[in-house]
């Protein structure tokens, strides 16, 4: 049979200072940046309209004018602080972003108002093709208030956080709470360090970004859980053995699938970005970085605070046990850490 | 008993398969042999499955009842009605009040005479419904009387009032003969939102106006010198304030309002509209509720563009009205919408049932007014949170990019499974074909909405299912190493990796019943779609998959498996 990698010996959690470096780097990376962009009087992410409100209009043109043509004719109509932004695989189609302005302004009649030096719009229930006057066609609008804006944002992190309290509660119920901590960290890492990338990039965070962060969050426990399987189960064959070295046996004995399933995962999600579309590119993105991260991050960061935890506990109790026992004679604990490192 | 035991997994197997395509491609009608063409199978498809708004194109949008003005009004009517109940019953008042702010709603009278409060009080509560303890706690202090809502009242006034708000909509857009809405309340109770959808509305801005239109509709009487001198009106309204030589104040049993004149069409748009103003008399002889029907008509005499509504009134109102007019013929009445006056005119006889309001309208706006008359007032006006309108070419797009995507990550994944496990790669192939499949039917049979977020859920599942495949193959891959037989390292494999499969599977259902419960509806739909596709999961990457390595084992005495 073809095999990608078997019977592996690597020590994983030798090199974890190197791993939890790495990640706090990229995360003290990712917060630099957020604060970089809010302290020199931007956002510390570019939030879409979902979040800030504002409107988006997507427009589709017979003969699309240039895109300082398209500002111009927004100004004229005072619509001051638009961005024009081009759809990479739609030459014909646009993207207004109106920023919010007080209440009731409707920005989609504002934007026709200023679009229609350009021509007519298709008649209602028409295509542009089969309007032949026409010159352009609003074939997709967001509009979203500073109320809705902000409930949606508060909901994105309710939602997220309540996720993850469940699956904390789950794994401390079918393994150890430790292990559920040592999972929900790992994820929540996985979640910053994306966000992390989305204010680095500059690339807009939507509500389907959110989407994609519960996608990841769902992936990356799950890449966790089957090596915390393997430990569990290999805790049980091999009782002589440490944590630390049960730990390395299960990474290295789960590698193969935790590269193949992130691999082909990883694929498809790679084919999400080039073939999804414009609407979904934020989503893809965010999966793609998420699935890296999220494979890593239960190699990486999961395990070794698993084990850094049971071993403290470990080392209390047995000085619990000691004080305790002060009379008896205490027998000689067995080496538990044989072979450890640590 | 093997034998027996592959027979029913292979029956079971059959059922599922073919019910799950019965449903996805399946036609609803009795079939024609056209229906199993590509194009009509993909046509039945589209017909079963349901899709979202963002998938489709249609308009959705959130509003949110302004109750807290709905509360101020009710606290405004009542400190009017409070202050004409004790003066009608013979107490000097030094004055009275609507406090309302920060969700506080209460009336305050000041009496000039604090030993009278108790008989003050008593002649309010006697007339007015302050006196209703369960929305009203009353309280003292010097020569001020106090009503304050109580806060149970204030969520219970407000929630009602979405509540008719959400059904007067509701009658208007069926009015409006929109196809398939979709209305709910939405988020918290407390939010006092409303969620619309509307499927395959591209330009939803004359639905918005309409559901937007208060029609608060009041005949007032004008304070006036009677016909035949003209109806006094003012050009400003500190000008209708002064007539009332009340001090600058306007007392509670008088309002002053816009009038605005009707002008020509032709006139110069860009011109402000020549104000004026009238007094009227509060409160109304009748408001919008006793309104029986109204229909937009053209009008006599007018021009061929210039539209009236007519109205008529119910019983109640019409005995209300026909009482009023017929004892001040000669006096002016005017038509108030929305707190402006529209009208004005003399009472020529008795009037019962039916008027008119003019104000020259087009034959759109007054047919959309006339139809918000009809559904009733929205008791407190509403405001549009959220808007969003997809057209169907930019919904199929989106539809297209996904199954495009979706199509060509799974295509990867088959052949690396082809390549990588060899004849076990057909189990996974066949795993995860007949998932997509059963997928499809189990969002059909829960009527669950296809979004976009759901095709992110089909994605994960893709994820999920391989995964699963990957962790059985790894796994009996690795007992084979260790030495085991063919048959016991399937069922080692298919045994262990299955602890890991339920927990991998299971913390991701958990965690999405989470998003159900905690979520709106994008993510409620990335939600379902994920637990049905797990489910679904545990019986294709499972159960089929060790059906088809039980077939092939009990087939001959294997010595090497393909894997």
């Amino acid at each position: 049979m073809f095999q990608i990698l078997h019977d592996l010996d690597i020590d994983w959690l030798g090199n974890r200072v190197w791993f939890i470096g790495i990640s706090v780097l990229l995360m003290l990376a990712g917060l630099g940046a957020a604060i970089f962009r809010q302290a020199t009087g931007g956002q510390a992410f570019n939030l879409g309209v979902d979040f800030k409100g504002g409107t988006v209009v997507t427009v589709r043109f017979r003969q699309k004018p240039n895109d300082d043509a398209i500002r111009a004719a927004l100004v004229n109509k005072g619509i001051h602080d638009a961005v024009v932004q081009p759809v990479t695989d739609k030459p014909d189609t646009v993207l207004i972003k109106v920023p919010l302005e007080g209440e009731g302004q409707d920005g989609r009649t504002r934007v026709r108002e200023a679009l229609s030096t350009f021509g007519t719009e298709a008649a209602p229930g028409k295509e542009l093709e089969s309007d032949s006057s026409a010159a352009y066609k609003i074939i997709g609008t967001d509009a979203v208030g500073a109320i809705a804006g902000a409930q949606l944002r508060n909901k994105a992190i309710a939602v997220t956080l309540a996720a993850l309290v469940g699956i904390l509660i789950y794994i401390a119920v079918r393994f150890e709470w430790t292990y559920g901590a040592a999972a929900v960290i790992a994820v929540f890492h996985d979640v910053l360090v994306t966000l992390g990338f989305f204010s680095i990039f500059n690339i807009e965070v939507s509500l389907n970004v959110i989407a994609a962060l519960l996608t990841l969050v769902g992936f990356s426990v799950n890449d966790t859980i089957v090596v915390f399987d393997r430990i569990r189960e290999n805790r049980k064959l091999h009782r002589r053995d440490s944590l630390y070295k049960v730990t390395n046996d299960s990474i290295n004995q789960t590698l193969s699938r935790t590269i193949i399933t992130s691999g082909l995962v990883f694929l498809s999600v790679l084919a999400l970005v080039l073939f999804g579309g414009e609407v979904l590119r934020g989503f893809s993105l965010a999966l793609l970085i998420g699935i890296v991260f999220g494979t890593y991050s239960s190699v990486a960061i999961a395990s070794p605070i698993m084990v850094w935890w049971e071993q403290r506990l470990e080392a209390a109790n047995r000085e619990a046990a000691l004080s305790f026992n002060q009379p008896r004679v205490v027998k000689p604990v067995r080496a538990q850490r044989a072979g450890s490192k640590v | 008993m093997k034998k027996k035991n592959l027979l029913t997994r292979a029956i079971i197997i059959a059922v599922v398969t073919i019910v799950g395509l019965y449903l996805v491609i399946g036609p609803r009608h009795r079939p024609h042999l056209k229906d199993f063409t590509w194009s009509g199978m993909k046509q039945t498809l589209a017909s079963n499955i349901h899709l979202g708004l963002d998938l489709q194109g249609g308009s959705h949008l959130v509003m949110r009842v302004k109750t807290e003005e709905f509360l101020r009004r009710l606290t405004e009517e009542n400190a009017v009605a409070a202050q004409n109940a004790a003066k009608d019953a013979g107490f000097e008042l030094k004055g009275g009040r609507a406090e309302t702010n920060n969700s506080n709603y209460r009336v305050i009278l000041e009496l000039a005479d604090a030993s009278k409060a108790t008989e003050v009080k008593d002649a309010v509560h006697k007339k007015v419904e302050l006196g209703d303890t369960s929305v009203w706690s009353f309280s003292q202090s010097g020569d001020q009387l106090f009503w304050t809502m109580t806060p149970a009242a204030v969520r219970t006034l407000a929630d009602n009032a979405t509540t008719q708000a959400l059904n007067i909509i509701d009658s208007r857009i069926n009015a409006l003969g929109i196809a398939e809405p979709t209305l709910q309340r939405h988020g918290a109770e407390t939010s006092h939102q409303i969620l619309l959808q509307m499927p395959g509305v591209q330009d939803p801005e004359r639905v918005k106006d309409i559901l937007k239109g208060e029609s608060r509709l009041e005949l007032v009487h004008v304070i006036s010198p009677p016909n035949p001198s003209p109806a006094a009106t003012y050009p400003t309204e500190a000008d209708a304030i002064a007539s009332l030589n009340s001090g600058g104040t306007v007392p509670p049993n008088r309002r002053v309002l816009p009038y605005a004149e009707r002008i020509e069409k032709s006139a110069d748009p860009n011109q402000p509209k020549p104000k004026q103003w009238v007094v009227v008399e509060m409160p109304a002889i009748i408001d919008g509720s006793e309104l029986r029907n109204a229909s937009a008509i053209p009008t006599q005499g007018g021009r061929s563009d210039d539209y009236e509504i007519n109205f008529s009134l119910k019983k109640s109102g019409a005995d209300k009205f026909g009482a009023w007019t017929g004892s001040h013929i000669s006096e002016y009445m005017g038509v108030v919408l929305n707190g402006e006056v529209k009208s004005v005119a003399f009472i020529k006889s008795q009037i019962f049932d039916s008027g008119q309001i003019s104000g020259r309208f087009t034959k759109q706006s007054a047919e959309d007014l006339a139809l918000t008359l009809r559904s009733g007032a929205l008791p407190a006006p509403i405001e549009y949170l959220e808007e969003r309108t997809v057209g169907p070419s930019l919904g199929q797009d989106s539809i297209r990019a996904g199954v495009r995507a979706s199509l060509v990550g799974l295509a990867m994944v088959v052949v690396f499974m082809l390549f990588y496990y060899r004849g076990s790669g057909i189990n996974a192939v066949v795993a995860l074909i007949l998932n997509m499949i059963l997928m499809l039917a189990g969002l059909i049979v829960f009527g669950a909405t296809l979004t976009l977020p759901g095709i992110a859920g089909i994605i994960l599942t893709i994820g999920m299912a391989v995964d699963s495949n990957v962790l059985i193959f790894e796994r009996i891959r690795e007992e084979l190493r260790s030495g085991k037989t063919v048959q016991s390292a399937v069922d080692l494999g298919f045994d262990r990796a299955f602890v890991t499969i339920i927990d991998t599977h299971v913390t991701t259902i958990v965690s999405s019943l989470f998003l159900f419960v905690f979520g709106t509806g994008p993510i409620r739909g990335f939600a379902v779609t994920l637990v049905i596709g797990l489910l679904i999961n545990l019986f294709s990457a499972v159960y089929v998959s060790r059906t088809i390595f039980m077939w092939e084992l009990s087939r001959k005495r294997v010595e090497s498996l393909s894997i």
